[in-house]
């Protein structure tokens, strides 16, 4: 492995790909596109995750109970999603627009 | 190695500027995968390939073609006027900025990201990757939270399938 290559590289990369994950949420109309930003912060956070367990070296292996909870964390997005989606499309029936600031009334 | 780094994460943080920014939907998602990708070569060069490789498979492979399915479905167009606002923008950059200045603050002020990449003593045998212990993990200590994740999905789909069906008025 390279020297140069530390930890801090890794935390920064999934630091600033929250940011642009939040910052889409922030400012896009658009519903679709606010849930893949909201799908880039979660796989940012994998990335933090994944660095961690292997820089936390026991015995010669990684930790892998970073990754065991990667799993189940890419388990619960596609779950979220599947949902996420099924609400989009319902809500899309009756509104027929996806621009969020044309939804701003409850009535049904 | 270094060079290769820079070469992914570059490839993930301009897909996700590419999410962002881009004014058509189907634009958007691609991008989405082109970050997809370059995050797993992160993971990859991790030494975490069973991760890197489900990522891919489900994030990529999935969500990211469940996500095209919707947008096709849904007949989105593409946006006539900015995607967003000019004020919204420089507030959104701010905050951007102020997260991205967070994180390199804590990086800097405690000492947690300098240690280097640790030395790994590789194992004899044929059946010790990560698959194999990541397994003994997950159907050993970890067997309950593999069972709540089966009752969740079921729910899940329950879910999707209570909430796609028309409203009767």
């Amino acid at each position: 492995m390279d020297t140069a290559l530390t930890l801090n590289h890794f935390l920064f990369v999934s630091g600033v790909l929250f940011a642009i994950g939040l910052a889409g949420v922030l400012i896009r109309r658009n519903l679709i596109v606010i849930f893949m930003c909201l799908e880039l912060m979660l796989a940012a956070a994998n990335l933090t995750l994944v660095a961690f367990s292997r820089f936390n070296v026991q015995d010669g292996q990684p930790a892998y109970e970073g990754h065991v909870l990667l799993f189940f964390i890419i388990t619960v997005a596609a779950a979220e999603v599947a949902v996420g989606l099924a609400i989009i499309v319902a809500l899309f029936r009756s509104r027929e627009t996806t621009d969020v600031t044309k939804i701003n009334s409850m009535k049904f | 190695m270094t060079f290769l780094f820079y070469i992914f994460a570059a490839l993930a943080l301009v897909g996700g500027i590419g999410v962002v920014l881009n004014k058509n939907p189907v634009s958007s998602a691609f991008a989405m995968i082109v970050s997809f990708l370059g995050l797993a070569a992160l993971f990859i060069q991790l030494d975490a390939y069973l991760v890197g490789i489900l990522q891919i498979l489900v994030y990529a492979g999935a969500i990211m073609v469940l996500f095209l399915f919707i947008i096709m479905l849904l007949d989105v167009e593409v946006e006539e006027k900015r995607a967003h606002p000019f004020i919204a923008s420089l507030g959104a950059a701010g905050i951007a900025g102020g997260v991205t200045l967070l994180v390199l603050t804590v990086l800097k002020r405690s000492g947690i990201g300098d240690a280097s990449f640790p030395e790994l003593t590789p194992v004899e045998g044929s059946g010790n990757t990560d698959v194999h212990r990541i397994g003994e993990l997950l159907f050993g200590q970890y067997w309950f939270p593999v069972l709540i994740v089966a009752v969740l999905l079921l729910v899940a789909t329950v879910g999707a399938v209570v909430l796609s069906k028309k409203q009767l008025r």
